[in-house]
Order: C-alpha cells, then structure tokens, then sequence
C-alpha cells in the first residue's frame, strides 16, 4: 500500500465533502427563497443527484479497481441497468426499514421515500460504484475483517457512519423543542449527510493513521 | 458465604427494593397536616380582635345562606361553562353568568387531577399530596377535618346523590344518599339519570339544608370519544335542564325562607384533549366554578367580565364561611371574597380574620420559623390594623373615615390571606432529604456491588461468595455504623420537620443502617479483590482483548442511551419511542447476523487479513479469569453458529432468515394498535376503532380469533389435561367479555343487559389456578422421578401458559392481540433464531427485558397514571377487595415483561446445555433492571426542582418503583427454578 493511494483517496473524499457543501449554497443563487429546512425536498434531490455525479465521474475517471477483463459495451450496458435496478431496490428496501421503524405509512410517503433515496445515495452509490452489483462482495465488504483494500476500507467506515448518522437523527424527534429541523425526516436526513461527511473525512486520516497495522490480502 | 448468582441477584433487588420504598416515601412528601393532635375536639372560634376595647362577637359568625346545593360535573372545564361551547349548550347558565346574581371562577385543581383526590381538596381545602392518586383505587375513609363533618357536627342535614366515592370517603355524614358505581366507563345516561330521578323529590321537600349532586356522565362521555364528541353538547345541554331545575325550586322555596340560599356548581378537573385527565396540562386543570345567589348583586346587562382565576381549595372556606361553620382544619384556600362583599364591613372583616388565622396556625403547625414568613407577619399587622378599626368602631358610630380605614384593613387582610395561601401550598414541595439520601445510598451500594461482581456471577461456576466475616471488616462494619447512627441522631434531633425515617421505630431505622453499612463492607472488599486480580492480570504480558459483536455493542449502547434519554421529561413521556426504535434496530442487527451466517457461514471463515486493533477494553468479560481464551471463544461462537445453520434444513434456514423480519412487521402493527404517549395520543388508532361501539363485530371477531391463535401457540408443550383447561378457559374470557358487553356474543342476541361477568371470570380462574397447579405439581414431581427434565420443562411451561391465560382474562379485547403477538414473537425468535445462532445468556437475556418494554408500552401504556387500566383490578370481584384487586392491576400493567421473563426461564432450561444458564440469566435480569433505577433515582433528586417534577417524572419514578418490585418478584422465581435444578442428581 502507497501513500500516493492514500492521497488520492483523500483528494476523492474532499470532492465528495465539496459537492454536498455546494449543494447547499448554488441552489440559492439560481432558485428563490432557496433553504435547506424550508424547501428540503428539493435540497434533498440536488444533494442526492451533486453526490451521485460525484461519484460516477470519480469512478469513470480513477477507476479504483479496474475490472480484469474488457468487457463488451452491451455487458456494460447490462451492468449499468442492473446497478440502477439495484439502487431502486435499495431505495424501497431503506423505505420499507422507515415504516417499520415507524414512520407513517400514507401520509409524507413522499418525504420517507426521498429520505430512502438521500439515504442510497450515501450508501448504495458507492457501492455500485467500487462494487459493482455484486452482493456477495457487499457482504464480504461489511463482515468483520473482509476488506481488501483502502478503498473498500474507507467504503465501509462512509457507510456505516451514514446509517449511524441516520439512526442518531431520528433521537431528537420526540423532543418538545418545536424547532423545524424537528420534523421528520428533516432530523435524519441531516444526521445522515452529517454522518456521511464525516465518515468522508475521517476514513483517510484512519487508514493513514492504521497504515502500519492495515494489511490487505490483495497488496 | 458462598451464594449461587441468581440467589444473590435476587437478594440485591429485594434490598433495592427496600432502598427505593424509603426513597419513595421520603420523595413523595406528606401533605400539609394541622399539628394539633386533638383531632376531635371542637375549638372555640377565634375571637374578634380588638385593641383595649371589649367585643363580645366570640362565637362563629351566623350561616350566610340557608340551603346549599353543591352541582358536581365531573370533568367541567372551564370552557365548557365560558367558553362557545357553554353559549350554545348552556344557555340558562350563560344568562346567569352574564346577567345574574352570581360570580363565577376558573377554578384551579391541582394535579393529579383525578376524582378522588380532587374530591377531598374541595371538601378540605387542602391539597392532597401525589400518593392520594395510588389510593385513590382504594378510597378509604376520609379522616381530615372538612366541611361536611363540620356541617354534620353542627346538625345541619346532607344529602348526596351521585358517585359512590364520596360515600366511601364520607360515610355516615349523609342523612340520605344515593351512591351509583362509575364501573362501567362506557355508561354516560344511566349514571346520571340515577342523580336526577331523585330531584324531583328532594326539591320540594324541606328537611336538608345541604345538597350534593355529583354528575359522571360528562366525564364518562371524555373517556370514551374526546372533548369534541357530539356527545359533549348533548349532556351539557342536560345539565343546563338541570340547573335550572334546580335553581327554579331554590328561587320558589327562598320566598319563605329567612336566608338565600346558594347554589354552587363546579368541576372536579378538566379533560384533555383526548379526553381523559390526571396529568397537568391546562385544559385538566382549570375548570369552571360559578356561585348563584340572590344574596348577590345582579351584575348590569352586558357586562362580560373574564372570570377570575381562583384555586380550587378556595372552595372548602367558603362553604364553611357561608354555612356559618369553623373552616377546616387543614385549609390552605382563602375565602373567595366576592361572596361577603354585600355584607357590612364589620363581618366581612370578622369572616377574613376567620380565615387568616386558621391560615396562620396551620402555617405555625408546619413551618419552625413561621414568624419570619412574610404571610405571618402581615397577618400579624391586619389584626392590629383590625383591631383598632374595632376599638373606632365600638366608640363612634359609623363615618367616612371609619369606611376608608375598614377598606384599608380588608385590602390588608386580603394580602396576608394570599401570601399565607401561596406559601402553605409551596410547603407540599418540600422533600424530606434525609430518607431519600438513606434510600438512595442502599440503592447505589447494591448496585455497585452488582456491578462489582459481575465478572464472579458470569463465570461459569456463577458462584460467588460475601465476605462479611473478616476482622477487618468487621471493624470497618463497626464504625460506619457508629458513624451511620451517629448522623441517625444529629439529624433527628436538630430538624423541626417531620422525617419519615426518624418517624420509623429504633429497630426498624437500626436494620437499615446495618444494612447500609453490611453492604459498604460488601463493597470494599469486593473492590479490593477486583483490584488485586486486576494487578495480577497486569503483571501477564498479554492483557486479554475482546472484540465485541455488533449485537453487543448495541446492546450496551442501548442501554445508555436509554439510561440518558431518561434525563429529558419529553423522552420519559415518549419513553416508548426509545423502546421501539431500540427493538426495531434490535431485528435489524440480529437481520444481519442471520444474513451474514448464511451468505458466509458456506465460505468458511474469512481470513484475519486485518490484523487485530486494539478494541474497547471489554470490562464487562475482560475481567473474567479465564479471559485469555474469550476472543478464541468468541470465534467459535460464530463458527459454531454457522455450522449449526449450515445443518439446517433449506425451508428452516428460509424461516430463520425471514424470522427477523416478521419480528419487525409485528412490532409495526402493535405500534399502530395503541397511540400512547403525550404528542401521539392524540393520534387515531386501531384501539380505539375497535372499542368504539360501532365496530363491535370487527371486534368480536378479532378477540375470537387471537384467543384461537393463543390457544394454538400455548398448546404445543402443555400436558392433555392442561390443554383442555387452556381450551375451556379461553372460551370462558371470551363469555366474560361477551357478559359484560365488550363483544357480542353468538348466543343471546339482542339482549344487552349488562352484567359483571362475575360468573364467567370465577370460572377462568379456577382454570388458571388449575392450570397453575398442575404446573406446580409437574415441578415438584421432577425433584424426585427419573423423568426429571421433562416433567420439569412441562411444569414451566404450564406455568408459563397459565399465566397467558390470565393475561388473556385481564386484557381488554382490543389489547389481545398484543399478547398474540407476543407470544408469536417468543415463538419465532426461540425457534428460528436464538437456538440456530446459538446466542450467550446474556444477549438472549437482555433481548427478553428490552422485548419485555416494548410489549409494556405496546399494550396502551405509558409513564402516566392515566394508562393504568383499573379495571382489570375489578374483573370477576363483587366489589373492590385490595389485595386481589393490586394484584391483578399491577399483573395487568406488567403483563408484557412478567410473560416475557417466564418465556426466558422456559427458553433457557428447555435449550441450554449449561447447567448455570438460569443463574447466569437471574443476574443479568437484575442487573439490566437495577441499572435503570438507580441512574433514575440520582436524576429525580438532582431534578427535583424540575417545573414537570410532578407531572411527568414522578409518575414514571412510581412506575420504575413498580418495575423493581415486579423483578423482585421474578428473580425470586428464577431463583427458585434454579433451586429445583441444583437439587437434581
Ligand atoms: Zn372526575
Ligand atoms: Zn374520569
């Protein structure tokens, strides 16, 4: 393992920061009365989409893992189809885990459900992207010592602080505080980005910090 | 002394147990009481003041008006009366509030805002501490000095028409009466056409000089359909019929009569939003109040004054005041001056020194410095200024300036009356410190002692002795209970306050401080031996690390988090979110495990490629002793759980794969059948859908079908004979809800009597106690046959399903498929997957306690004495008989962790292979139990000036009391289980 992999990693993270940073503040320029609490859904969507395209161009231009064989473009396209009906799926799975966590069933069915999306993009995106739609890697990746690289490192600490940073949001619900960012899945979704922010900026400086004691099966 | 673990878990909770009862009665202060002990004794009137010259007005000032009636709804808020609702509903009111002679009030109740309690603050003018609510079930006779035993010792005559309560609190003091039962909630005509059959009579008649009315339905109708329920109008518009009525006759008869006469009508609390009343939020506290009386001046047309706000209690004196009786003893109201304000100065002077000097004495009887009160010494000044304006008097005749100085003096008196009221109503607040710290200090040591002795109890001999014979300590025993008893002194003698502790007899207060100071010793020692092995373990190169599972971590996560949301008054009152959500990740997490056994369980173990890091420092299994092997172990736990699962067959590992799942569905539908909570309760659900009249077949229906299922659920391991007792038995709680009109029955249709189901609910029970029995008998008979283990797994489990069955009784209809779910739940997870994951004892558990607070909280409850459903203390009783009816409310409340924790012990002696499962199980059961209470006994004291200190944490520390008593209870029977098996060969 390099330290020039490590910095690249670092430098694909900060994009990633940047383009949810950004889309907090461009919108406002284009669009009236632009906020992150008063129009939230359409926040929700421009970060869901700025993170998305972040994420593809970084892994159209790095490509982190580059697969063995060429492959034909209509495997390709086959690949491409079956990534979007996996984060569709994803989309409905995370659903689904809302209402049973208890979030209404009918009404804001739409804001639960851009919650799934926001949630999919944090988690499922990255994925797809270093993965590909492959489950069983998914699986080995979040078992205990499965990894086999930094990046799948890195994936697994993003990942798993975005879910964390979710299931924090959804404590202050119940408070009496009445402050908008209290109503659901206002609370959650901002504790999810906070989750996966912060996930983006420490996995780097822990796997640089653990580069001695981190050995992969691969390298 | 050796002890088993579960044997000295469960004598820990029994002296956590004792520890919180101290606490509680030192937290929950004793009312306001007169000092003087000659309750009987009639005391002579205070005379008039007066400064030098000579009054002779010493007796008590004559009645103001000759007949009284008191009109009681129940659950007349304010805006029911002065609100748009009063315009339209209540027209003949409205005109008197408006226009008549009378002066209405918002009156404020104090909470609880329960019946009872309100009941006495009336008739007593005292506030009634929080523990009247507890034995507001149980209504005992009421021994306070109040208005209606003064009225019976000056032979006036009493009359009482409506809710039995006051005749239990009152009997003997009614001349006549008619008392009707507020059993049946549902019932909102009967009730109070039983008070007005009697009207009609008792008007005309002359023999009474005071009536009482007190009128259920209004609160009845809050009960079943809310605040906004067409009902409302209705009754109101009855009611306004009914006043005047009332009002008619008094105005009729007054023509002959010497005196006017009063008539009073009121609310004894509000009702919330939902509907029903007991906590503090406005609309339960404030209800209407409005005095009628030709003694008053009619006001002029058009003038709509905003009523005054008064106190409840302010209600007692004045009665008293206008019934020419001496104000009751333990009064903290003040006269509601309107009433006197037509008489000559002279009495009304006379009527507001009354007051302020029973006021003053029972200041004088409670505070040790009451001369410094400010209350006291403008007291002091007013009777001066009093009694000068007397001296003027008796020498000139009346002038100008006799008028202004008596206006001076009243507006005087008024002060001292208010500043007297406010700070003998602040005294209720005042803890006794002293028995909370003693309660509190049992609490901490026993759980620091548990907690010290966590690595002994989990070790697999779960044996650990109690070093108490020492010298040493011995000598350490010694003095810190000379130092205990030395303090026992000080503070007895130097404090002027009544302590509940020094109250308590020389013995009693002795056991406790050699309790305290057994377990300080208990503590040290363990301490020392922690510490010992800790350097010894120091000195190995190697100090053992542990990595945690995630089903672990989240269980010590969970736990503290639970334990720091409880800190906040919003997540006690939404206590059951945190459960839910803590359930929810609970499948989540044991989803993932499932997953992972099966995706990778056929790869075989993936290699260590990462190297091990440092984890959290394990302190819960680090300190074991034969710790070295605990990650090894740990690796053959997953191991050995996915080669079990391997074995499994395809359709099994399907199930266990879905299991989770279906766990979380279930617990979605719960949550969908009872809103509960403060923000959600005002949510519709399904509960109420189904117990609204309308939808009784859906409901008949539902209740058949969860009582087929339990029958289907329980049956499998019960003995033939107890089968067909669980199957007779649960015909028999469906003709008892049948009886008393829950759901319809197949048979007698169109018949809608209404009975108690007394004969129904006797013969459930003689099944549950059969079934108890048998149970029983299976156990005792395992100690000696050589069939031990079967008829021991047997005699759980009939038990167990004895004890569904009363549950199954108990529960309302609505709630049945709760226990359904419960039971499905216990199922699913038993079979699919703690016994294929091969999960430790004390993950299965805690997983048991925290499904256990879940299914509290999924049955209706919440951490407001309002949930309580008391009814369930009445079911198959004639009448109400204490123990039974404790006992079957408080198994009624607890129903989900009571069920939950028999499943365990059945679990772990029908699947564990260790012989110290159920030892292991006993102390990590009072462990996660006791944790709870003492970090919310820490947190109550430090918030004991909270403004919800009342309404919201002190409910919830009674239940957590509850709690404790109930796992008191069950470590007990774990215990005793335990002791079946260490008896076998
Ligand atoms: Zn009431
Ligand atoms: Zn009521």
């Amino acid at each position: 393992m390099k330290d020039t992999d490590i910095r690249r990693l670092l430098y694909a993270h900060l994009l990633c920061i940047f383009s949810v940073i950004l889309s907090t503040f461009i919108p406002s320029l284009f669009l009236e009365d632009f906020s992150v609490l008063e129009t939230h859904l359409t926040w929700l969507c421009i970060c869901s989409v700025s993170v998305t395209a972040v994420n593809l161009v970084f892994y159209l231009v790095v490509k982190p893992n580059p697969p063995s064989r060429r492959s034909s473009l209509s495997h390709k396209v086959g690949r491409f189809l079956k990534c979007c009906i996996y984060f569709l799926m994803s989309c409905f799975c995370f659903h689904v885990i809302f209402v049973l966590y208890g979030a209404p069933l009918i009404e804001l069915a739409l804001e639960t459900f851009l919650f799934a999306v926001i949630l999919s993009t944090f988690t499922t995106v990255p994925c797809l992207c270093l993965l590909g739609p492959n489950i069983k890697a998914w699986l080995r990746v979040f078992s205990r010592n499965g990894v086999t690289s930094i990046w799948e490192n890195s994936l697994q600490i993003t990942t798993i602080s975005s879910f964390v940073g979710s299931w924090l949001g959804a404590f202050p619900i119940p408070l009496d505080w009445e402050r908008p960012w209290q109503v659901w899945p206002i609370s959650c979704t901002l504790g999810a980005t906070f989750g996966y922010v912060a996930g983006l900026a420490v996995s780097p400086l822990w796997i640089y910090w653990n580069r001695k004691q981190l050995t992969y099966k691969n390298n | 002394m050796r002890l088993g673990a579960g044997t000295f878990a469960a004598c820990c909770v029994a002296i956590e147990v004792l520890g919180v009862a101290i606490f509680l009665r030192g937290f929950f202060p004793a009312p306001v009481r007169s000092s003087s002990t000659t309750e009987h004794r009639a005391e002579s009137p205070a005379p008039e003041p007066s400064a030098g010259a000579s009054s002779n007005w010493t007796k008590l000032p004559p009645p103001l008006f000759g007949k009284v009636v008191i009109m009681l709804i129940d659950a007349l808020r304010d805006d029911f009366v002065f609100g748009s609702k009063g315009v339209k509903f209540m027209p003949y009111v409205t005109y008197l509030v408006e226009r008549g002679a009378s002066h209405s009030f918002v009156a404020e109740a104090k909470p609880p805002t329960v019946t009872m309690p309100r009941i006495k603050a009336l008739m007593t003018g005292s506030i009634p501490g929080f523990v009247d609510v507890i034995r507001n079930l149980n209504s005992p006779v009421l021994l306070e000095d109040n208005v209606l035993r003064q009225a019976k010792a000056a032979g006036k005559r009493v009359i009482f028409y409506g809710d039995e309560t006051w005749v239990k609190l009152f009997p003997k003091h009614f001349v006549e009466y008619d008392g009707t039962t507020s059993f049946f909630v549902s019932d909102y005509t009967e009730v109070d056409n039983n008070v007005t059959r009697h009207l009609e009579k008792v008007l005309k008649r002359e023999d009474w000089d005071l009536l009482i009315l007190h009128y259920l339905g209004l609160d009845h109708i809050g009960h079943l359909s809310g605040p906004n329920s067409p009902l409302i109008g209705q009754k109101l518009s009855e009611m306004d019929g009914v006043l005047m009525k009332i009002h008619m006759a008094l105005l009729s008869k007054e023509k002959e009569a010497l005196l006017p006469s009063l008539l009073v009508l009121c609310g004894d609390h509000g009702m919330s939003e939902t509907g029903s009343h007991g906590a503090s939020s406005t609309e339960e506290v404030n209800t209407a109040l409005v005095l009628i009386s030709s003694a008053f001046e009619r006001k002029p047309v058009g003038d709509r004054r905003h009523p005054k706000r008064v106190q409840q209690t302010d209600l007692a004196a004045t009665l008293a005041i206008g019934l020419g009786l001496p104000i009751p003893r333990n009064n903290v109201g003040r006269l509601l001056f309107p009433v006197v304000e037509g008489k000559p100065v002279r009495e009304q002077l006379r009527f507001l020194h009354l007051n302020t000097v029973q006021l003053s004495k029972l200041l004088q009887g409670n505070v040790p410095l009451y001369e410094k009160d400010p209350g006291f010494e403008q007291f002091k000044m007013s009777e001066r200024l009093h009694g000068n304006w007397i001296k003027r008097y008796l020498e000139e005749n009346s002038s100008e300036v006799l008028l202004n100085l008596g206006s001076k003096v009243l507006r005087q008196y008024l002060d001292a009356l208010q500043t007297l009221s406010l700070s003998l109503s602040r005294q209720v607040v005042q803890y006794d410190m002293y028995s909370m710290a003693v309660g509190a200090t049992l609490v901490l040591e026993v759980l620091a002692l548990l907690l010290l002795s966590i690595p002994k109890a989990l070790s697999p001999a779960a044996e650990l002795d109690v070093p108490l014979s020492s010298p040493l300590f011995s000598l350490l025993f010694y003095l810190t209970i000379l130092v205990l008893s030395a303090i026992h002194v000080v503070v007895c003698t130097s404090t002027e306050s009544t302590c509940y502790f020094c109250s308590m007899p020389w013995l009693a207060a002795g056991g406790a401080m050699l309790l305290m100071s057994a377990l300080l010793c208990a503590i040290v020692s363990a301490l020392t031996k922690t510490v010992v092995s800790a350097k010894r373990v120091g000195k190995n190169p190697a100090p053992p690390s542990v990595r945690w599972s995630e089903l672990d971590l989240l269980i010590l996560l969970g736990t503290m988090g639970h334990i720091l949301s409880l800190g906040a008054s919003s997540f006690i009152e939404e206590e059951h979110q945190t459960w839910y959500f803590l359930v929810s990740t609970l499948c989540l997490a044991l989803c993932q495990e499932v997953c992972r056994n099966h995706f990778l369980g056929s790869d075989g173990d993936p290699q260590c490629g990462l190297r091990e890091e440092p984890g959290p420092e394990g302190a819960m299994l680090t300190m074991q002793d034969g710790a070295e092997g605990c990650a090894a172990l740990e690796e053959d736990r997953t191991r050995a759980a996915a080669s079990a699962f391997e074995r499994l067959g395809s359709m099994e590992q399907r199930m266990v794969l879905a299991s989770p799942w279906a766990v979380l569905c279930c617990c979605r539908l719960l949550r969908a059948l009872n809103q509960t909570g403060v923000q959600g309760a005002h949510r519709p659900d399904l509960g109420h859908w189904l117990t609204s009249s309308d939808h009784k077949a859906a409901l008949s229906v539902l209740a058949a079908l969860s009582l087929l299922a339990v029958f289907l659920l329980v049956q499998r391991r019960c003995s033939p004979m107890s089968k067909v007792a669980l199957a007779l038995g649960l015909l028999g709680v469906y003709c008892y809800r049948a009886a008393i009109g829950n759901v319809m029955s197949p048979w007698q249709r169109g018949n809608n009597d209404i009975s108690k189901g007394i004969v129904e609910a006797r013969f459930v029970y003689v099944f549950v106690f059969g079934i108890l029995f048998t149970g029983t008998k299976d156990l005792l008979r395992s100690q000696v046959a050589a069939i031990a283990i079967k008829a021991r797994t047997v005699g759980l489990w009939e038990i167990y399903s004895g004890l569904v069955l009363l549950a199954a009784l108990l529960l309302r209809p609505h709630n049945l498929p709760v226990l359904v779910s419960s039971l499905l739940v216990q199922t699913l997870m038993a079979k699919f997957v703690w016994k294929p994951l091969n999960h430790g004892v004390a993950e299965v558990t805690v997983m048991h306690y925290w499904f256990g607070q879940a299914f509290f909280y999924f049955q209706g409850n919440s951490n407001n004495i309002a949930t309580v459903d008391v009814s369930a203390g009445f079911v198959g009783l004639e009448r109400y008989v204490e123990v039974p009816a404790v006992f079957l409310t408080a198994f009624a409340t607890y129903v989900g962790p009571v069920l939950w924790a028999s499943h365990l012990v059945n679990y772990l002696s029908s699947e564990s292979s260790s012989h110290s499962a159920l030892r292991h199980a006993c102390f990590c059961y009072a462990l996660i139990c006791s944790i709870p209470v003492s970090a919310y006994i820490i947190l109550v004291t430090s918030l004991r000036y909270h403004l919800f200190i009342w309404s919201v944490f002190s409910p919830k520390l009674l239940y957590e009391g509850m709690h404790l008593f109930v796992t008191a209870a069950i470590c007990v029977f774990f215990t005793a289980m335990d002791q079946t098996r260490l008896t076998k060969p």
